[in-house]
């Protein structure tokens, strides 16, 4: 591991694709890097020399991308509603399994602590678990009255959360797909009324390594989401209870959303905001309200991953560029 | 004819003798309209001609501005093309977002207008060239489409108004759209799903005592308009008298008498509600409806955006098309989806679509346009028009043609001829069935 100084993070390195990107996850072993974008390819990019290697299987955009265990293979889920299987550590990645998985848009895919399963969420309000390797539906249940914006396995391997538009945050048992709860995050749900659209939804869920802390983020304070003013929220559960410990805000950044939110240890995470204000990391930790750093990055930035053992963090930008930064001197 | 004889004595509000003599006010006079703003001295076109026909208009204006690309004019696989898919619709070679699956069952009815360039970027002059049919200027003002088709169409013995605008929430009041054509001709505004405010008589008030007030506000009316008589008494008069007729015909307004299998149909949403309250106003005699849906300015996160707003109108618009054609009323009626511009091609940095008035969509249905039909085309990411471009101008004049109305002639307005569409612009006769 090495020792993080978020004070000093920076952008290391910035490659640029043919398309302005969308998603971005780092591979488990911090060696490769995949970006989705706006012309619907991915891209696998080699950390550190960049070389890149377009990927061509979606008809739409992919904003869900996960790794195995291993590194070995991604599975992407696309706007057009199929997961794709992709041999991703060969030297020539192929499409090795397409699954019509959803009607309309997949919105997130993870995988499971063991690696074994998979999830899907998406715009048809259902959630599907696969086996990683085989490609079988596992599980299918129907789950919210609004598109699932988000999911996450907690690291306890029995339960599984999924967010919706309207903050609805579900706790679901694994085992027979029973509800144990529903945290509140409908401040992440901030439509102005007076425009008359829905707004907002759980962008992104992630669990401390401890298990003990759920975080869902997203926007609020939507006084203007159609001409992009709106602020960024971070919401800190508590996975005993449910019970909301922290709403954490930001000053000064009038138009922003998180798009995603990663665990650095137990207590603190990293989250990136999109929006109007541009592309900016924000670290929170668990006792102040407010972020304890933030970092601007060169362009607004649409997602994050952050890869803990090496600490690397990837953005997906705009302007078309896959930046990595570094969280250390 | 009876001419109204005003206090201040204006030539300015006389008909025109040439066009009288003309022969087609003479079926005007035939009418025996008494009362009225200038609109029943604005004579000219043989309004009584095309009551006959029964024709209907009925605009849903997407408030903001509608994406093209999200709707009508897909462009997928491309830079400017954006998440979502193209899908075949019951017309083959026609194809339109994967956000409007129903309506694409509709495609038969519709008839896509791909080449609308209106060059204007502003919410407020869009908006008043798509409805006006002219652009805004200092000196004048026109009257929106729909004053123009309550004048033309509407049969006033029906009991109710003929320009009615359907909103969300709210509604009560009178527009503000007639210009010239006075406030006869504004329209009346309804909120969502339920009759306009104020229109059930008090129960404290008999029907005997109800009668002797009107009695005697016509009697002092009377007495007044015989001194003090204007086009803008008339146009008091004409409300008081319409109000009573619409309170007599309030179960029109009473969506909650639709059968609860319609309700579903149309489904759950004030889009949904609105939809079947404008397809009992049509059937009920009301000539021309416009329901907004609200709202499209998706400068910021335009993809979720129009998921939502996209989904809702497919359901209610693809609902309303073949509740109409199915109860044989899309022959006499037309339907016109329009916005004040379309959206940008251009992906910005928020996932969003800005204003963009040089090559969008609008869509119609029904009466005098032709069935499954696209016309004009875009380039492949639709930034600019390369076959069949038409503007506003274009696009008022056919609205009128399409319901039988002489979009060359003129009213008579101060004394001077005011053609009721732009003499530059002319109907898009291809389209015209």
């Amino acid at each position: 591991m090495i020792d993080l100084d978020i004070q000093k993070s920076h952008v290391i390195h910035q490659w640029k694709a043919d398309s302005p990107l969308i998603a971005c996850r780092i591979s488990p072993r911090g060696d490769q890097c995949v970006s989705a974008g706006q012309d619907s390819m991915l891209q696998r990019w080699n950390i550190p020399s960049g070389e890149k290697v377009v990927l061509k299987g979606h008809e739409s955009w992919s904003h869900a991308l996960t790794y195995n265990p291993t590194g070995d293979l991604l599975v992407s889920g696309g706007c057009e509603g199929s997961l794709i299987w992709w041999s991703i550590g060969d030297a020539e990645p192929k499409a090795i399994r397409t699954i019509d998985a959803h009607q309309g848009w997949i919105r997130g895919v993870e995988r499971s602590p063991d690696g074994q399963t998979l999830v899907s969420v998406g715009n048809d309000r259902t959630i599907r678990l696969w086996s990683t390797v085989t490609g079988e539906k596992l599980a299918e249940w129907s789950a919210h009255d609004r598109h699932i914006y988000s999911a996450a396995f907690h690291p306890d391997g029995v339960h599984l959360l999924t967010g919706d538009l309207m903050g609805k945050i579900h706790v679901w048992k694994l085992a027979d797909h029973s509800l144990v709860r529903t945290l509140d995050g409908s401040t992440l749900y901030g439509p102005n009324p007076g425009q008359a659209a829905e707004f907002g939804g759980v962008r992104s869920l992630a669990i401390s390594p401890n298990g003990a802390e759920v975080f869902a983020a997203g926007t609020h304070k939507g006084s203007n989401p159609f001409g992009a003013v709106h602020e960024p929220l971070l919401l800190r559960f508590q996975w005993s209870d449910g019970a909301l410990t922290k709403s954490h805000v930001c000053d000064g950044i009038p138009g922003g959303l998180l798009f995603r939110t990663c665990p650095l240890n137990d207590a603190t995470v990293v989250s990136v905001s999109g929006g109007s204000t541009g592309g900016i990391l924000l670290f929170f930790n668990a006792t102040q309200e407010k972020e304890i750093h933030r970092a601007m990055l060169p362009n607004i930035a649409r997602d994050m991953d952050l890869h803990a053992a090496t600490g690397l963090v990837a953005t997906a930008h705009h302007d078309a560029h896959l930046r990595i930064s570094g969280l250390f001197a | 004819m009876k001419i109204a004889k005003y206090a201040c004595g204006s030539m300015d509000h006389i008909v025109n003798r040439r066009r009288f003599l003309s022969g087609v006010a003479g079926t005007v006079a035939s009418t025996g309209a008494i009362v009225g703003g200038l609109g029943t001295l604005t004579q000219g076109i043989a309004a009584a001609e095309i009551q006959r026909k029964d024709m209907r208009v009925v605009v849903f204006n997407m408030h903001g501005g509608l994406s093209q690309l999200e709707s009508w004019d897909p462009k997928p696989g491309t830079r400017t093309g954006g998440p979502f898919r193209a899908i075949p619709t019951s017309v083959s070679g026609i194809h339109i977002s994967e956000l409007l699956p129903m309506t694409a069952k509709q495609m038969h009815h519709l008839c896509l207008l791909r080449g609308v360039n209106t060059s204007e970027d502003d919410h407020g002059k869009g908006a008043y060239m798509m409805l006006t049919g002219r652009r805004q200027t200092p000196s004048a003002d026109f009257p929106q489409i729909g004053s123009v088709a309550a004048k033309m169409l509407h049969d006033d013995q029906s009991g109710l108004p003929g320009h009615i605008v359907v909103t969300p929430g709210g509604g009560g009041g009178r527009g503000n759209e007639a210009a010239y054509l006075g406030p006869k001709f504004s329209s009346i505004s309804l909120g969502g799903d339920k009759p306009p405010q104020n229109s059930n008589k008090p129960d404290a008030l008999s029907d005997e005592a109800e009668k002797r007030r009107h009695d005697m506000r016509r009697k002092i009316n009377e007495q007044f308009l015989n001194q003090r008589r204007t086009a803008i008494t008339d146009a008091y008069t004409h409300s008081y008298e319409q109000a009573l007729r619409l309170m007599e015909r309030r179960e029109v307004f009473d969506v909650s008498k639709e059968p609860d299998t319609a309700k579903q149909r149309y489904g759950n949403s004030d889009l949904g509600r609105q939809c079947l309250m404008a397809r009992r106003l049509l059937e009920s005699g009301v000539s021309f409806v416009q329901v907004t849906h609200s709202n499209y300015d998706t400068h910021n996160d335009n993809f979720n955006f129009h998921i939502e707003q996209v989904g809702e109108f497919d359901q209610a618009f693809a609902t309303f098309v073949d509740d109409l054609a199915q109860r044989g009323m899309l022959e006499k009626t037309l339907v016109v989806v329009l916005s004040e511009f379309g959206r940008t091609p251009n992906i910005n940095l928020y996932y969003g679509r800005d204003h963009w008035s040089k090559a969008w969509s609008i869509a119609m249905a029904g009466a005098g346009v032709q069935r499954g039909a696209a016309f004009g085309k875009t380039n492949d990411e639709g930034t600019e028009v390369i076959d069949g471009q038409c503007d506003h101008g274009d696009i008022f004049h056919t609205i009128l043609r399409a319901v039988g109305v002489d979009s060359s002639q003129s009213l008579i307005v101060d004394g001077r001829e005011v053609p009721i569409a732009d003499p530059a612009a002319e109907p898009i006769w291809k389209i015209l069935a």
